[in-house]
């Protein structure tokens, strides 16, 4: 039934051309999030992601990615359907059971959140003592992630006396040093010049080799037309988009999406 | 290994965010100080209350040629049937006359012979009752008058203005002490969990952050609960010592000049600084972890 339900689901997405492995990591079913005060985040959303994928989630500001980010993280709830995540909707999670959720989930955002009184190697560490993890397991996993994003030299630095690309570096080590099966980053680029996104975008690439699916959302046409990775655009909270290899604009809009295009200038 | 964790993660912020705890630090040190000099003020001053209505009394004079044997009736009477006696006194005409001799020596030379009469001086087990004492020994008729439960008692008498006056006086006094004693303590709590509030939302991002790595909310919480202790602590404790240098070095040197200060029973230093510290802690533990739940609904 739900696999009935799944490629009926496939067929109606638009342009889909890659086939939909069993157990999707992340999977979305008709979800819709309208904030209070009537913005609407997502309306009628669905998507699949599988295990291993390097995805784009691209759009216009307010076009629903960070909503998508919030709801995966659970920050925020949907209003209507479902989110699975490793094939657990994220409903059956309890309040309590929240913080154990996401220490599966890497994080990583597009003003960093470091936390400013800790220094490079304690604001690292700190996302494994969350964990419980024993003094001596950070101690080798700690200088390991920072050696991997290339910050060995700067353990010590507080955050206010890094440059944006290397927080952004710090942030990413932060969210891998527990190897969570899925990492998502929000705008990781946002801040940065071109050269030093090839760098974040190159570590969040590595990442992705070692088995984990990323999630970027951005709006960086650059980075995603070299990247040339699985693309899903949203548009006004919709999926209007779901490419794989593709570049960040879809190519020539086809009739219906020009149409749309239209309607929303004239509206404007 | 926890504990060791949390307490080395709250001498950090302490160290990495000395403004406000400092400014946390020095609103509970005001607010111990503040009360720490009110409280033993409050209870002189209900001490010294109390002294005065201790003070108040009930007069049985009796008549001028009584017995012994009448004597000891009435003193029966007052000791063992009389409802609210604290204490029963008797002063002989003897005695009376000396005292009142000596008080004002001139008229009672004029006189010659001693005009005044054996009586009791009642103590009531508190000055409240004393109208309930008067009443029981002298009660009234329908007419009006006052009659007398014994033969032997001419009359029962207590200085009537004198006694409205200093229960009234007593009462007013302990009220405003308690209203004020309250207010200040109001004001205490309001100003360190505001301050409290204040150190923790400069800090909320920090909080959000940590929740967003998947920190659990006590795990959040305990250091910052350990950094209010500690703060608090610090605090109480130098209060405590401002509150010892200036009594040893104001108040007792007084005290010895002016029975005034000395004479109603306060507390004992020590128990006051017991007192305190408890409060310093509580408040600025509870303070801390109250205020940061809001920060927790991530």
């Amino acid at each position: 039934m739900a696999a009935l339900e799944q490629s009926s689901r496939v067929a109606a997405a638009p342009r889909r051309e890659r086939p939909t492995p069993q157990v999707p990591v992340v999977e979305l079913r008709h979800v819709t999030k309208r904030y209070e005060g009537g913005d609407v985040g997502l309306d009628d959303c669905s998507l699949a992601i599988s295990r291993g994928e390097f995805v784009f989630i691209v759009g216009h500001s307010g076009s629903g990615k960070s909503t998508l980010m919030r709801l995966l993280m659970k920050e925020t709830e949907p209003t209507e359907g479902i989110v699975r995540v490793a094939g657990r909707d994220l409903r059956d999670i309890g309040r309590r059971k929240v913080p154990y959720y996401r220490r599966n989930i890497g994080m990583v955002f597009q003003d960093f959140k470091l936390l400013p009184n800790r220094t490079v190697y304690d604001n690292v560490a700190y996302a494994l003592q969350v964990t419980g993890s024993s003094r001596r397991e950070i101690r080798t996993k700690v200088p390991d992630i920072l050696r991997l994003t290339g910050l060995s030299t700067k353990l010590h630095n507080y955050p206010d006396q890094l440059s944006g690309g290397e927080q952004q570096r710090v942030a990413i080590a932060r969210a891998f040093v527990n190897h969570p099966p899925l990492l998502l980053a929000d705008e990781p680029t946002g801040n940065l010049d071109p050269e030093t996104s090839i760098g974040i975008m190159q570590l969040l690439y590595r990442i992705n080799r070692t088995g984990s699916t990323v999630i970027v959302a951005t709006h960086d046409v650059a980075m995603v037309d070299k990247m040339r990775r699985r693309v899903i655009e949203l548009q006004r909270g919709r999926v209007v988009r779901d490419q794989a290899a593709a570049r960040y604009s879809g190519g020539e809009p086809n009739t219906a999406e020009l149409g749309a295009i239209l309607k929303e200038h004239l509206e404007l | 290994m926890k504990l060791g964790f949390f307490l080395k993660e709250a001498l950090r912020s302490m160290r990495r965010n000395p403004i406000p705890s400092f400014a946390a630090m020095a609103s509970v040190l005001v607010t111990l100080l503040v009360l720490g000099v009110f409280i033993p003020v409050v209870q002189a001053t209900t001490g010294a209350a109390n002294e005065v209505r201790d003070k108040v009394a009930l007069e049985v004079y009796l008549k001028p040629d009584v017995t012994d044997a009448q004597i000891q009736r009435v003193r029966d009477r007052l000791v063992n049937e009389t409802e609210h006696v604290e204490s029963v006194r008797f002063v002989s005409k003897e005695e009376a006359y000396k005292r009142e001799s000596k008080r004002n020596p001139e008229a009672y030379e004029l006189l010659g012979s001693n005009p005044l009469p054996d009586s009791f001086r009642i103590t009531p087990d508190d000055p409240d009752n004393i109208q309930a004492i008067r009443n029981a020994l002298a009660p009234m008729t329908p007419s009006g008058e006052r009659t007398v439960v014994d033969p032997a008692i001419d009359e029962v008498k207590n200085r009537k203005e004198e006694t409205d006056k200093i229960l009234t006086a007593t009462h007013v006094v302990k009220l405003a002490m308690g209203v004020l004693c309250g207010l200040l303590i109001v004001a205490s709590a309001l100003l360190v969990s505001n301050t409290i509030r204040l150190s923790l939302f400069s800090r909320r991002r920090e909080v959000e952050v940590m929740k967003l790595v998947g920190a659990t909310d006590s795990f959040i919480r305990w250091p910052f609960v350990l950094e209010g202790v500690i703060l608090g602590c610090l605090g109480g404790v130098l209060a405590i010592l401002l509150l010892a240098v200036g009594k040893i070095a104001f108040v007792d040197p007084l005290a010895e000049d002016f029975a005034l200060i000395s004479a109603p029973e306060t507390m004992s230093l020590p128990l006051l600084a017991l007192l305190l510290m408890l409060a310093a802690i509580v408040v600025s533990a509870l303070g801390s972890g109250l205020s940061l739940r809001r920060f927790l609904k991530v």
